[in-house]
């Protein structure tokens, strides 16, 4: 079963991308970076769609990471990139362990809205909370790298530029793997029928719990991206709008391919940009159409363009030996 | 004893519009199944139509309370026909499909119309504050009430109840009712599905238009509107349950309650207050308080 790349050439993929950064001119590094940051949370929301599930609410985590990064490291003196975007993927990994196993009981419309519900009560926390500044929200410093600290500001977007696209190519590599996985296969019956799922022996929350976690995870570093590419935070992070941006992402890319996750996000970032320059306040009405299109003519996502064929055929080759198999097993 | 008078009156008022939006997101949801994000836009859009009635009015000289009815009137008709077109239009392409993707659908609507918005009003913000002094001020318990507000209440109620009268008491209703409850049953009854989607749609759309107009001499209109109400009428129909008028009644007050309350006693736990009630009775009774329970896992 040949399926998609091996993990080597995507690795020597993601080296690429980051070395291409070096010609980019300073607006596009800019825009790549926040393109590489929002597929990494968008990577999260196609982990989750996997199991069927929808998150509204991913920016409670985006937020979470963002602001759990603003605080320790204005507390600590913590300016460090790298060391920035783990302390983001924790802080969200362990809210989502504790949102998580809650969360996993509902699915479809009902996972929507909590999910939904809960980002905006951090929202509206957030809001209120005037030691985090309010709805102004605060700044931070910038950002270093092991050490190294970065006055040129076009060092300094490459560096970030960088670490962005580095984290998300390896975060697309775990996805990739976890995909292929038995837990990843595991998640895609769930999305088909959790009932015989669980007949089968398989924990159905427990499913979604992790892939709720991993995606909190992604949240979070991409959070801290966000943190450290405005050096700023305030709640519009949490707000629901956000979350929905992040949705029309993983919509777009559809959740059979990584590559499309980064293909939509980097296309979101190039309309968004043109749409700001030559036509102000169209860009949401252009995103709009945009994803009816998508909904209408690809409801695969732009992943489909180039995974459906090789899915056609994979599928009976496949599907008989992995019955057998857990036929021996029970 | 004022005090809690102040609270429950004001809650009341804001209960009484957010009652008019949240009736027409729970029809909307229990007809078509269909979780309605662009509500929140149309509401915008009524609140704008009524804005430019009432300038309209207003510009040629005539009194508030001709300027009152034409909002109402204008934003009755180009409601409903919005409603009409979108759902012919656009989502009758995605019935049979996922809820998600219908979910997805509405948003794409929001964003649209979010934008259509800021094209033909602008930016800036909106006043049409003509009518509001209308009903003159009511001295109330000790306390200065504008008229306006008060007349909000027994209006939503009444809106309520011909809602209510609607469904249960008239033939139409008691067919939209039968979509609800089993959909394919109805079919085959001779039912025109069709039909009452598209009208139902309209309805809920003429509702959430209607509190936008009815809310717009109160507010200034400005961008964001929409993302603000359609949270706010979402946490109400997921309190009162999916799908139900009673539900979204005792939604809206308690959300009104809610936010009067926290706006009287703790003013940096509003928004907090609503949304935590909200995810509470998600966690609790997914169903909302006022839906019979199912078997489906949801």
């Amino acid at each position: 079963m040949k399926q998609g790349l091996h993990p080597v050439v995507m690795i020597a993929l993601v080296v690429a991308a980051t070395l291409f950064g070096r010609v980019l001119p300073t607006w596009t590094l800019s825009l790549a970076t926040v393109a590489a940051s929002n597929a990494l949370i968008a990577l999260g929301i196609v982990v989750l769609a996997r199991t069927g599930n929808v998150s509204f609410g991913q920016g409670l985590f985006y937020a979470a990471g963002g602001y759990g990064v603003a605080l320790i490291a204005n507390a600590w003196g913590i300016t460090d990139a790298a060391a920035q975007m783990i302390i983001g993927a924790v802080c969200s990994g362990l809210l989502g362990f504790v949102v998580g196993p809650l969360i996993a009981r509902y699915s479809g419309i009902f996972f929507g809205m909590l999910t939904l519900a809960l980002s905006m009560v951090f929202y509206g926390a957030l809001v209120k909370t005037s030691a985090l500044g309010g709805s102004d929200g605060f700044n931070v410093g910038r950002p270093s790298l092991f050490g190294m600290v970065f006055t040129d500001p076009r060092e300094a977007d490459f560096m970030l530029y960088a670490v962005s696209v580095v984290t998300t190519g390896l975060a697309g590599i775990a996805a990739t793997i976890l995909f292929r996985s038995e837990l990843g296969l595991a998640s895609l019956a769930v999305r088909e029928n959790n009932l015989r799922v669980e007949y089968l022996g398989i924990s159905a929350n427990r499913v979604i719990t992790i892939n709720f976690v991993v995606a909190a995870i992604f949240a979070g570093a991409s959070g801290a991206f966000a943190l450290m590419a405005q050096r700023h935070i305030d709640p519009q992070f949490a707000y629901w709008t956000t979350s929905g941006e992040f949705v029309f992402v993983a919509v777009l890319a559809g959740y059979q391919s990584v590559a499309a996750v980064f293909v939509a996000s980097l296309a979101l970032e190039l309309v968004r940009s043109f749409s700001n320059l030559y036509l102000p306040n169209t860009w949401q009405l252009v995103l709009g159409v945009f994803l009816l299109g998508v909904i209408l003519f690809l409801p695969r996502g732009i992943g489909s363009l180039w995974v459906r064929e090789r899915r056609k055929r994979i599928e009976p080759e496949t599907a008989a030996p992995v019955a057998a198999e857990k036929g021996v097993v029970l | 004893m004022n005090f809690f008078l102040t609270i429950v009156l004001d809650g009341l008022i804001q209960a009484s519009w957010l009652f008019i939006v949240a009736l027409g997101l729970t029809l909307v949801f229990g007809v078509l199944k269909i979780l309605n994000i662009a509500h929140g836009s149309f509401y915008a859009l009524g609140a704008y139509i009524a804005a430019t009635a009432v300038t309209m009015v207003a510009a040629h000289g005539l009194p508030p309370s001709v300027g009152f009815v034409a909002m109402l009137v204008s934003v009755a008709l180009i409601a409903s026909a919005v409603g009409l077109l979108l759902e012919r239009g656009l989502l009758k392409m995605f019935y049979g499909r996922d809820e998600v993707v219908l979910l997805l659908v509405t948003y794409a609507v929001f964003l649209i119309l979010e934008d259509a918005t800021k094209l033909i009003w602008g930016v800036n913000p909106i006043y049409a504050t003509q009518p509001y002094e209308l009903f003159g001020n009511v001295a109330f318990a000790g306390l200065y009430y504008v008229g306006y507000d008060l007349v909000l209440i027994p209006t939503s109620a009444a809106i309520g109840f011909l809602v209510w009268f609607g469904l249960n008491r008239t033939v139409t209703g008691k067919i939209v009712l039968a979509v609800i409850h089993n959909e394919e049953m109805s079919v085959s009854m001779g039912v025109r599905v069709n039909r009452v989607y598209a009208l139902a749609f309209a309805f809920g759309v003429l509702l959430a238009a209607l509190a936008g107009a009815l809310t717009a001499p109160k507010i200034s209109m400005q961008p964001g509107l929409s993302s603000d109400v359609i949270i706010l009428s979402f946490a109400i129909v997921v309190i009162g349950g999916l799908g139900s008028v009673e539900g979204a009644a005792v939604g809206a007050v308690l959300v009104g309650l809610a936010r009067a309350a926290s706006v009287h006693l703790m003013p940096q736990a509003e928004l907090f207050m609503i949304y935590l009630i909200m995810a509470a009775v998600l966690m609790f009774r997914p169903e909302g308080l006022f839906k019979r329970e199912t078997a489906r896992r949801i």
